[in-house]
């Protein structure tokens, strides 16, 4: 017991030692410290894209949420109904219901041509016919400014994202379809999930505008309860008269969002491992000069009976003190610069544009803390074990 | 030169020391080699396009069709050379992750309007000879093992949702290094014909390309060719093929700037290390200086000696990590399939030298004036 504590004091002092050390290497470890902040930094900062395009992606669609595409499709742009069939899929069992009829909205998907407001250039912006059920299948749906629009009358409503992005896109603005010009009569929250990038018209409007007959591309739904999904599911699947594949809303929008996501985390990553053998290479550089300033200290001390596995442990905590402080500099930088930043990209599988916000969240700076304590690990072992390992003798006779 | 030993000899002095940084160096030079190539894969089509050739698509949407009939009025618009078109199919080959575009195309047409895709003569006339045939980028090629003779299936969720069956009849290279040949194109013809049955879309096509007979009327001709099709079920938006890539590329995102800010975020940190190595050298060097100025050495050369020591260890550390990223990007597209057009430009390869000249100077110019400002007898004390 007291051998654990005398060694437990060991390493005390000599971590006391470097640590009130630092002021005289202050370069180089100022090097190191900001060196894993931006390991730390870069690497929350990528990956904050991805979490944040996921996140508006999932944030769309409870689990007694459903969708409902032709089978074979995987984005609602290549699905398509008829009348006939939106009529059966409506009635299926497990779909909710209230005064006005089933909660399932069947709707039309386009995207058009709008100037961003950033840079000027066009961007394929979603355009989507929804029935009246559409603001009940989606969750937290709000009309923030303005008023909605009107049925059977040519006026849109747009998702705050869209509003943001593309220019005249605000109350009061317009909307060019073909030669027709749309006024824009509200702008619509959803909680920050994927309907706020789209712009929402009467699904017979557009149905007339497009030329589509009456057709649709894919039904939302809103169930009795998130356990109804699997009745629902079957009846519609084992229908003769249907051929469609049923989801609930959020598998489909993790569905959407899985290439753009890989993207991003698997260059996130790539870029955050280089990086990090960079500021590797740098921690073990000050903790070497580290050890080499004290190399006559170490050896006094081992001289006097301290153990080198003292030496080892105290050298990697003063090491794992620097990582940490250089990741909680970089963590805090990345929250600070990067969460909540509003971006919008292009979604792949949809063909259409996706506005969302970078997503700071507690697990990637969890992740980023794991990366500068491994870089600190690393970069203050070899030189530990070297300060450990040094001949007294020859140690001591570099005073 | 002369001096040449003598600096090779300070920087050798503390190997891990020099090693250590120079690593670092080098791992911030890969990374710069990366992330180029990562914005050339993104952007890249900006500079690839044709000076000469526009690109017309429906004005509401690239996703909605043209008429087929719209190519012979625009081939009479003066200052129109020709057009071709192509239409999207949007086919799955076995699995959606083996994304790779398909579209049918007017062959002869085509293949004039694109001159990068090099296709050799007789496999261009097989292909001419074969209703279902189709010539396939060397990538694509490549990622699926095909040969010529081989017959793909490709599933269409847009087209009769069926699966078409297609014979490679030819691979085609590219003229350029950043040539995109992860496509495939087939015959129009047999498109055409085959998707009839589905009652909608015959006749109609997705975009056109147009070459002009003068760059410089570029402008004038695209405005040309959207005042005829004006007022028409089916009006047009005419842009330069350049402008149009410019436009996909910031649909993805501001691509530039989040590239600039890594490496920003990069060099700084390289900057750093680098910059506290090289003062390091030179305060434990403070008493050799001193020798070297006292035997003669003028300030300006004391001054070099410093400057030349650290651009050295950045040079060798750019040259190194640029090699390096230029190993690593050559085997191509990191994320498969997804970035088609991966690889590290020359251009960015000059960039990445003369920022390392660039590290070198600003790394090393306080420590050398430090060095220059040294007097003899203060410096020969500290011996």
């Amino acid at each position: 017991m007291t051998t654990l504590l005398n060694w437990f004091s060991q390493i005390g002092s000599i971590a006391k030692f470097g640590i009130m050390s630092i002021p005289q290497r202050r370069g180089s470890v100022a090097a190191t410290v900001i060196g894993i902040a931006g390991v730390v930094l870069v690497f929350v900062g990528v990956l904050s894209i991805a979490a944040g395009f996921r996140r508006a992606m999932t944030a769309s669609g409870s689990a007694d949420a459903a969708i409902v595409l032709r089978s074979g499709s995987d984005s609602e742009m290549v699905s398509g109904f008829g009348r006939n069939e939106t009529r059966l899929i409506a009635d299926a069992p497990g779909i909710a219901r209230n005064a006005s009829g089933p909660l399932a909205s069947a709707e039309l998907f386009v995207i058009i041509n709008l100037p961003k407001r950033s840079t000027g250039t066009d961007a394929n912006v979603p355009l989507r016919g929804v029935e009246s059920a559409a603001t009940s299948v989606r969750d937290n749906l709000k009309i923030t400014s303005g008023r909605m629009f009107e049925w059977g009358k040519n006026e849109v409503i747009v998702g705050a994202g869209a509003a943001r992005e593309y220019a005249d896109l605000e109350v009061g603005g317009s909307v060019k379809v073909g030669r027709a010009t749309w006024p824009v009569v509200g702008v619509f929250s959803a909680s920050g999930g994927v309907a706020e990038s789209e712009i929402w018209t009467d699904a017979k409007v557009l149905q007339a505008a497009y030329n589509r007959g009456d057709s649709f591309q894919s039904v939302y739904a809103r169930l009795n309860s998130a356990g109804a999904f699997q009745e629902f599911k079957d009846s519609l699947t084992s229908n003769p008269q249907l051929s469609v594949k049923v989801l609930r809303q959020s598998e489909h929008f993790a569905e959407q969002s899985e290439g753009m996501t890989r993207l991003i985390t698997t260059l996130g990553f790539l870029i955050a491992f280089l990086m990090a053998i960079g500021a590797v290479f740098g921690a073990l550089n000050t903790m070497y000069s580290a050890v080499a300033a004290r190399t006559r200290e170490i050896a006094t001390l081992r001289a006097l009976g301290f153990g080198s596995g003292a030496v080892v442990i105290a050298l990697m905590l003063e090491s794992l003190l620097l990582a940490l402080l250089g990741g909680a500099v970089g963590g805090g930088l990345a929250y600070v610069a990067f969460n909540n930043f509003h971006a919008a990209t292009m979604n792949w599988q949809s063909f259409s544009q996706v506005s969302f916000a970078f997503a700071v969240t507690p697990h990637l700076l969890v992740q980023g803390v794991v990366w500068a304590t491994l870089i600190g690990l690393i970069g203050g072992l070899f030189p530990a074990i070297r300060a450990a390992s040094l001949p007294i003798a020859a140690a001591l006779r570099e005073l | 030169m002369k001096f040449f030993h003598l600096i090779w000899g300070n920087l050798t002095r503390h190997k891990l020391r020099t090693s250590l940084t120079l690593l670092s160096i080098l791992v911030a030079f890969v990374l710069f080699g990366f992330l180029c190539a990562i914005k050339q894969a993104l952007v890249g089509g900006v500079e690839l396009a044709g000076v000469d050739r526009l690109i017309v698509r429906h004005r509401v949407s690239l996703i909605q069709l043209l008429p087929e009939a719209y190519q012979a009025r625009m081939e009479r618009i003066p200052g129109v050379g020709s057009a071709a078109h192509q239409t999207w199919f949007g086919g799955i080959y076995q699995d959606p992750k083996n994304f790779f575009m398909q579209c049918p195309v007017v062959p002869q047409e085509f293949m004039a309007m694109f001159p990068e895709f090099i296709l050799p003569p007789e496999q261009m006339k097989a292909w001419l000879a074969t209703r279902t045939g189709a010539i396939v980028g060397r990538k694509t090629a490549e990622r699926f093992h095909w040969k010529i003779g081989d017959k793909v299936p490709i599933t269409s969720p847009i087209w009769l949702r069926k699966t078409w069956e297609f014979d490679i009849v030819g691979i085609f290279d590219g003229a350029k290094k950043g040539t995109d040949t992860t496509s495939l194109f087939f015959r129009y013809d047999y498109f055409d014909e085959t998707r009839k049955s589905q009652n909608w879309g015959t006749g109609q096509v997705g975009w056109y390309t147009i070459r002009v007979k003068d760059p410089a009327q570029a402008a004038d001709v695209a405005r040309r060719v959207d005042e005829e099709f004006a007022n028409s079920p089916a009006e047009t938006k005419t842009e330069p093929e350049g402008a149009f890539a410019q436009g996909f590329a910031n649909q993805i995102g501001n691509i530039a700037f989040i590239v600039a800010g890594i490496l920003g975020a990069v060099f700084f940190t390289i900057l750093l290390v680098t910059g506290s190595t090289m003062s390091q050298a030179v305060r434990e060097r403070i008493g050799e200086l001193g020798v070297l100025k006292a035997i003669g050495f003028t300030n300006g050369q004391v001054l070099s000696l410093v400057l030349a020591e650290s651009c050295l260890l950045t040079m060798l550390g750019g040259v190194l990590g640029l090699a390096l990223a230029w190993v690593m990007t050559s085997r191509g597209d990191p994320t498969g399939g997804m970035l088609p057009m991966f690889f590290f430009p020359v251009r960015d390869v000059l960039v990445g030298l003369g920022l390392s000249i660039a590290l070198g100077l600003i790394t090393g110019i306080l420590p050398a004036q430090q060095a220059m400002r040294l007097r003899v007898a203060d410096a020969l004390r500290r011996m």
